[in-house]
């Protein structure tokens, strides 16, 4: 699950311009038989973003909204069942989930007297019964459905993903009898940045190439890969603020990394794909 | 001066009558009447013997101390040819004192001008001029008078011979004119501008060969740079540079010359410079062509002679009449390693034979004597050796010189040598570690708002952002601190609005400066000492190979030689240049507020004293506890205070003095309004009056160390230099009386002060000046017989630490061991040590009355170990005893309140009222009963503290000592505890109410649902359920692929569609991994799938008459899907989306329509108790509005009809089919 950054690189080449689809997936792992599944949706899940972020100004313009709403209009006229929200965020390379966003905001704001407010339009956008117009309801359900990378389902598969991994490592650590504090006791105590865990007694942690362990005073759990970006991000937001607090900690990205992010081993910021076998505590050692 | 010289030479006064005669103005009784009547008559001379006598040895040794060999690059031609080499001999044809003082003027300009630095005169007057000005009782003619006759008496008797060699060999006015030759001078600006060595007691330029020789700059310390630039660089062309043609030469070719030039003056100087690669790789071929001249005992040209200056200038530094001790010790280690010495004209050494008794004749005029001199004043100084390191001990028993010269020293320090533990080391220390998050100081409650909270969140991170650049990048060439970092740490700096925001900040600065400093950065590296037994293994020979790998693995830096200037090593560069890149007069007012009291704190911290007679083991360890404890103690209050002095002074700091008279006058008048920023001289005093000097001298010597020009004029500060110069006169190390200083505590002081007294800043004349304002000064230090001074807490390591310049004397001995002059200065280590003890003892409480003076008493005679284990437990069982009301009483109060609040909202409905009211409320009821943390607080101490102490006192504590401890302790432990909580309980309590107040009100808000208890999975389950991530995302791809589009070949089995119910199933009774939004959404997705059933739109996979779901398949999985709801669900599900007119607008789609799978829901929905009649027909009723195809909203009709005519049945299910059946058989057929 770790990669370099060269195997990494081959995998993000044959993700440029795929849509979002459980048939893009699909053919990502037949491509990849090797690589986890898991590891292969993060990586397409992020490098979607990264190419979201990139292009999103330019789906925001009042002419490119204009334009996709003639075109849902004129699709819906001709057939309401046809899937042409869908369609027409494939075909112009943005996210289903947010084309439909685009679609109801501007829909919304032709048939209301007051524009939608933004929790108006995310809670039509969950539920998307509360819309309206039933084929414009339709629409959005099956863009929401059908987008693996954006869209209030994928959201809370990502939260859900993300809880299960600090439940894991929650029993990973009782079952090592290493105590901690989490996230909500330290927000409760008024810490200003909360790792997932501090553990309340430092551990070493054995590396099997290096002659000196590394000490960890908290593990941050990501369910995620680790790609050059988002690690960037979370050094700069988490990780480097955690260090400036606590000391040296470990970064478990559950779906691997690019190996060469690991680099800051000796300044305290460790990372590993699963929890540490090797690890040294205070009074005894465990294998 | 050199009349009292040559009385001693003549042996008309005895040497300890001349030094008494020195030391003290007065007459000794036990001086003989001749003596006496020789000294009287010189009397007007006394203070200006030892700056001579100094000046004297300088010169005398001038040909002696230009090491390496004479290369052609040395040649007076060459090097005349680069003018503005640092410290260098001026050009031109009149030294520089001929043009600071002309021949012609007269004492009465001096007397006019006393304390002047005038324009031309820079560092200005030697202290024969102001003197002259200022001391009362001192005849001015005294000043001519006494260079008059030693110009006279020279001449005089100099009219048979032709003259000594100096004097041929230099400028005449240089020499024979005091005036010319003051003491103490200065260099003038040179082109070099800023990198101005400070002044020395410096050789005057005397011969040709005074060309080659740099004993200035061994004597000099640069000049304090507060321009920020984080290293030396390497590539500083400037002193060299100016020489250049501009644009006649390539970069590349200057930096060839540049780096020429630069190991050839490593090669002539032992001046500590950065070592090039040029000068390692060519170092074994180079010791040849070193080969020192041998020295020769039996060759000495005037033993008699030398030994009686010797021992004069022996006595001179044992008296503290020299300004520094190790200064002195540095120049007769450099006389005792002098390689060759620089031939002088034949005539001249011919010309000299004759006169040796007198001064006329060159003092060394060979290495013999050069050597025999060092070592006649080494044996004298054989106490203060025998304290240096190992390492250095080593290297002078091993001397063969030494052991040539003199056996029985060599023999001294070889058993020195063997029987020193003081080996000094460098820990290496870890890598930055940052200032950790405390609570009780950081968390929102220490902030005024949000705001302020998050933006000191922001600049914690940026500021160790920048401080991880700093480590990254600071040793790139071409780095700079201001262009990398500079506007980045405005900008953040700009952010702290608030005052709070600022001492947080501040606080946080101060923290990590002493956690990443707390040591000296690393300047007590003193490689080529530090593992004497790897050197003696590898053999001399093998020192040039080891220095090269010592090259390149540590970064190299040029150290000062003896007398560095204050710098700023290591990490703590970065604080300076943060501080200047900051430039915040908000910021640098809390930082100085701050290490004021910081400094305030440590200073007066109650550091143990140590009682002698209790040595056996178990003290032995308390007391390397405490030694330690002393070493952190100071060594924080020195980086403290240089920073403190740093920011104190830098306003005022410029590279020059004022450059008139009256604009010196007007900054002292407008200075001396300014109060000092801490008041240094209370806290001398204080220090001298309980013997801490200690302690305090050194810290105040970093502080004075940054002073600006102005500082020392200042009558505030003149009396604090008065002081310190009274302390240095009184440290004689000969004297070990009962109760004295111990030698080490002395000795680090005699090297602290005699550094200061070389810093730039300090008037050159001040230490000769001041003398008899010391001889009447008297401090009271009789208030306390058992200071620190008496306690050695100082040890080689600490005083190496301090003042790592004293390694400059290894290096010098090391240099002769590798048979290379031009060693490399130092090389100082990237990463600083630190220590990472923290300060442990707290302050003493300082409770009032008979009590308190009765405690006091009774740890006075106890170890001072229980003294601090009773303070350590008081002060955290005082603290514990908070917590402990925190969590008992006040937790006790907030539940209280919870259920008061519950009460509360039962009686007056949901909508309660105001909070603010309610919360007023609910502390009206619950504050009062605060005044019970009083009693319990008291018990808690009463409690705990007896305990604790008994734990931590030796065992066989006598029993009444014990429980006087126990009780002192209670008292302490209630006395901190019981202020804290009348002070802060009613607060404390509202707090606490409020935020459980808001929690209550925010947990009882809009959803409802999600507060109830929550059942966890069973003990036996082992959370092999699959994970709920795992299931939203199987239920997504069978939604996705019933909404479409799809390709052909895809579909579900309804065995995945059962599998994945159960494993829905397993999930919700396991509940391990299962967070409330994916159980919304799992609700949420099982009830989209419960319509896709309803309406059959599950695409199925298999041959296309299969293609749809069967209806009892369909049936068992809604069975499924109810029981869900029904049992494991915990949180609300949306069940009334079955009936949005999206959902049911599916069965629209469907062709044939078929209702009867949606009765059958509606039927369980209700008989399960999951959804009321009423509620179903409010969603069916609200259909209605929607917009239907004509015929779908008349089958609805009907369905809402067939609903609606159920009657209310126990068991309806069979009754509802048989009922339902024909009737929607006939509507369905018709459709």
């Amino acid at each position: 699950m770790i990669l370099t950054k060269a195997q990494y690189d081959e995998i993000a080449q044959c993700l440029v311009s795929v849509p979002p689809t459980r048939q893009s997936l699909r053919k990502l792992k037949q491509r990849f038989p090797s690589q986890s599944q898991a590891t292969l949706l993060s990586i397409f899940s992020q490098e979607y973003q990264k190419h979201i972020k990139r292009t999103h100004a330019k789906h925001h313009t009042s002419e490119a909204i204009e334009n996709y709403y003639q075109r849902y209009l004129n699709g819906v006229v001709k057939n309401g069942a046809a899937p042409v929200l869908l369609e027409l965020a494939n075909e112009v390379d943005y996210a289903p989930s947010l084309m439909a966003r685009i679609i109801l905001e501007r829909f919304l704001q032709e048939h209301e007297e007051t524009p939608p407010s933004k929790s108006v339009i995310n809670s039509m956008l969950r539920d998307p019964s509360q819309i309206p117009d039933g084929v414009l309801a339709n629409q959005v359900y099956q863009c929401i459905v059908n987008d693996c990378c954006y869209g209030p389902l994928v959201d809370c598969i990502k939260h859900a993903i993300g809880h299960e991994h600090e439940v894991l490592l929650r029993d990973l650590l009782l079952e090592k009898n290493l105590s901690f504090l989490d996230e909500d006791q330290l927000r409760a105590k008024g810490y200003d940045k909360t790792p997932d865990f501090i553990l309340q007694v430092p551990v070493v942690m054995l590396c099997p190439l290096a002659v000196e362990g590394h000490i960890i005073h908290w593990i941050e759990s990501k369910a995620s890969f680790g790609d050059e970006c988002s690690h960037h991000a979370y050094l700069h937001d988490q990780f480097w603020s955690y260090w400036n607090r606590f000391g040296p900690g470990l970064v478990i990205y559950w779906y691997g990394f690019i190996q060469e992010l690991d680099c800051n081993r000796e300044r305290g910021i460790l990372l590993k794909a699963c929890f540490p076998t090797d690890i040294v505590t205070l009074c005894h050692s465990t294998a | 001066m050199a009349a009292v010289l040559e009385s001693l030479l003549r042996e008309e006064v005895s040497v300890a009558a001349a030094v008494r005669w020195i030391a003290r103005s007065t007459q000794s009784s036990e001086d003989s009447p001749g003596e006496a009547a020789v000294l009287n008559s010189l009397r007007p001379l006394r203070k200006e013997f030892v700056p001579f006598l100094l000046n004297f040895l300088r010169e005398q040794s001038s040909r002696v101390l230009p090491q390496g060999p004479p290369t052609p690059a040395k040649a007076p031609g060459a090097s005349a040819a680069l003018p503005g080499r640092p410290g260098g001999p001026p050009r031109g044809g009149r030294g520089p004192r001929s043009q600071l003082f002309p021949a012609t003027e007269t004492p009465s300009t001096a007397a006019e001008a006393p304390l002047t630095r005038r324009g031309g005169r820079r560092r200005g007057l030697g202290p024969a001029r102001e003197r002259g000005g200022r001391a009362p009782g001192v005849p001015e003619e005294g000043v001519v008078g006494d260079s008059l006759s030693w110009a006279g008496g020279r001449r005089l008797r100099g009219s048979g011979s032709p003259s000594s060699p100096s004097l041929t060999l230099s400028d005449p006015p240089n020499l024979s004119n005091l005036e010319e030759f003051p003491p103490v001078g200065s260099v003038p600006p040179g082109p070099a501008g800023r990198t101005k060595p400070s002044r020395r007691i410096n050789p005057t330029p005397v011969s040709e060969e005074r060309s080659l020789s740099k004993p200035k700059i061994c004597f000099t310390s640069p000049p304090i740079s507060c321009v920020p630039s984080s290293q030396p660089s390497t590539l500083d062309t400037s002193p060299w540079g100016l020489g250049l043609p501009p644009g006649c030469r390539s970069l590349q070719e200057e930096r060839e010359m540049l780096r020429k030039e630069r190991s050839k003056q490593l090669q002539q100087s032992p001046t500590p410079a950065c070592p090039t690669p040029e000068l390692g790789s060519s170092l074994p071929s180079r010791t040849g062509s070193l080969t020192a001249e041998p020295a020769d005992p039996s060759r000495v040209s005037s033993p008699q002679r030398l030994e009686l200056v010797a021992l004069v200038y022996s006595s001179c530094i044992a008296e503290n009449l020299v300004p520094n001790l190790f200064l002195e010790l540095f120049f007769v280690l450099q006389l005792l390693t002098a390689r060759r010495m620089v031939a002088a004209k034949n005539s001249d050494l011919e010309l000299s034979q004759g006169a040796l008794d007198s001064l006329e004749s060159p003092l060394f005029q060979s290495i013999h004597d050069c050597v025999f001199f060092a070592v006649q004043v080494l044996e004298r100084q054989f106490q203060v050796l025998s304290s240096l390191d190992k390492g250095t001990l080593k290297l002078l028993a091993e001397n063969e010189r030494l052991l040539c010269f003199s056996p029985a020293l060599q023999g001294r320090l070889r058993a020195a040598y063997e029987g020193s533990v003081a080996k000094v080391s460098l820990a290496m220390p870890p890598s930055a570690q940052a200032v950790s998050f405390q609570p009780e100081t950081d968390n929102r409650a220490n902030f005024s708002s949000d705001r302020a909270f998050h933006t000191f969140k922001k600049q914690r991170d940026v500021f160790y952002e920048v401080l991880r650049e700093w480590e990254d990048r600071h040793e790139e060439p071409g780095w700079d601190f201001e262009k990398g970092l500079g506007s980045r740490i405005r900008a953040m700096m700009g952010q702290l609005s608030a005052a709070c925001s600022h001492s947080h900040f501040v606080r946080l600065f101060q923290k990590q400066l002493l956690q990443m400093c707390q040591s000296p950065g690393g300047t007590g590296g003193t490689v080529l000492g530090e593992a004497p037994d790897v050197l003696s293994m590898l053999g001399a020979d093998k020192l040039g190979r080891l220095r090269r790998l010592q090259e390149r693995l540590l970064a190299p830096q040029s150290s000062g030689g003896p007398c560095p200037p204050p710098t700023f090593p290591g990490c703590q560069g970065f604080f300076r240049d943060f501080i200047l890149s900051a430039s915040s007069f908000q910021f640098n007012q809390h930082l100085m507020d701050s290490l004021s009291l910081k400094i305030r704190e440590l200073n007066g911290l109650a550091l143990p004293q140590h009682e002698p007679g209790d040595e056996d083991g178990e003290s032995d360890v308390d007391w390397q506890g405490e030694r330690r404890q002393f070493a952190v103690v100071l060594l924080s209050l020195r980086l403290l205070a240089k920073f403190l002095g740093f920011v104190a002074f830098l306003p005022y700091r410029g590279p020059e003095p004022p450059p008139t008279r009256e604009l010196q006058d007007s900054i002292l008048a407008l200075r001396s309004q300014v109060p000092p920023v801490l008041d240094v001289r209370a806290l001398l005093q204080q220090g001298l009056r309980a013997r801490r000097a200690v302690l305090t001298v050194p810290w105040l010597v970093e502080f004075l160390s940054f002073a600006d020009h102005i500082v020392p004029l200042l009558d505030y500060y003149r009396s604090i230099f008065t002081l310190l110069l009274h302390v240095h006169r009184s440290l004689v190390l000969s004297q070990d009386n009962e109760g004295e200083m111990c030698f080490l505590n002395k000795l680090l002081l005699l090297a602290v002060l005699g550094w200061l007294f070389q810093i730039p800043t300090v008037p050159e004349d001040l230490f000769f000046l001041e003398e008899c304002q010391v001889d009447a000064f008297e401090v009271d230090i009789a208030a306390s017989e058992h200071g620190l001074d008496s306690v050695p807490v100082v040890d080689q390591q600490l005083l190496y630490t301090c003042c790592p310049y004293i390694g400059e004397l290894r290096k010098l001995l090391a240099s002769w061991v590798s048979g290379s002059s031009g060693r490399s200065g130092g090389f100082v280590r990237k990463i600083t040590p630190t220590t990472t003890t923290g300060l442990g003892a707290q302050p003493p409480q300082t409770s009032q009355g008979l009590q308190a003076q009765l405690a006091q008493a009774f740890f006075h005679n106890q170890p001072p170990s229980l003294r601090r284990t009773v303070e350590f437990v008081a002060e955290r069982i005082g603290s514990n005893c908070v917590k402990h009301i925190k969590a008992t009483l006040v937790a006790d109060l907030v539940r209280q309140a919870e259920s008061l609040l519950q009460e509360h909202r039962v009686t007056q409905g949901q909508e309660g009222g105001d909070p603010a009211q309610l919360l007023e409320i609910l502390c009206s009821q619950l504050c009062p009963h605060g005044t019970q943390a009083l009693t319990q607080g008291r018990e808690f101490c009463q409690r705990k503290s007896p305990g604790a102490v008994r734990a931590l006192l030796p065992e066989e504590t006598p029993a009444a000592v014990l429980s006087s401890a126990e009780n002192i302790a209670v008292g302490l432990a209630t006395d901190k505890a019981c202020a804290w909580l009348s002070a802060n309980i009613t607060a404390l309590i509202r707090r606490e109410v409020k935020a459980a107040v808001s929690r209550t009100l925010r947990a009882q808000g809009p959803e409802p649902a999600a507060r109830g208890e929550r059942r966890g999975c069973s003990r036996a389950c082992e959370h092999h359920a699959p994970l709920p991530s795992h299931l939203i995302s199987e239920i997504k791809d069978v939604l996705s692929l019933a909404a479409g589009p799809r390709d052909p070949d895809e579909g579900v089995s309804p065995e995945h569609l059962e599998q994945l119910l159960g494993q829905l199933g397993q999930t919700l009774r396991c509940r391990q991994f299962l967070c409330p939004p994916a159980e919304q959404h799992l609700a949420k997705c099982s009830v989209e799938l419960a319509s896709l059933l309803v309406a059959d739109q599950i695409p199925v996979l298999g041959p296309p008459p299969q293609h749809r779901l069967e209806r009892g398949q369909a049936r068992r999985l809604l069975h499924m899907l109810l029981s869900l709801w029904k049992d494991d669900f915990q949180g609300p599900v949306p069940l009334q989306l079955l009936l949005s007119p999206r959902n049911v607008g599916l069965l629209a789609d469907t062709r044939p329509r078929e209702w009867d799978l949606l009765l059958f829901l509606l039927r369980e929905l209700v008989e399960k108790g999951l959804m009321g009649r009423m509620e179903i027909e409010a969603c069916l009723g609200s259909l209605h509005k929607a917009q239907w195809p004509g015929d779908f909203s008349e089958e609805l009709a009907t369905l809402f009809n067939l609903f609606l005519a159920e009657p209310h049945m126990p068991e309806p299910q069979r009754r509802a089919c048989e009922l339902v059946q024909p009737n929607r058989g006939t509507v369905l057929a018709q459709s």
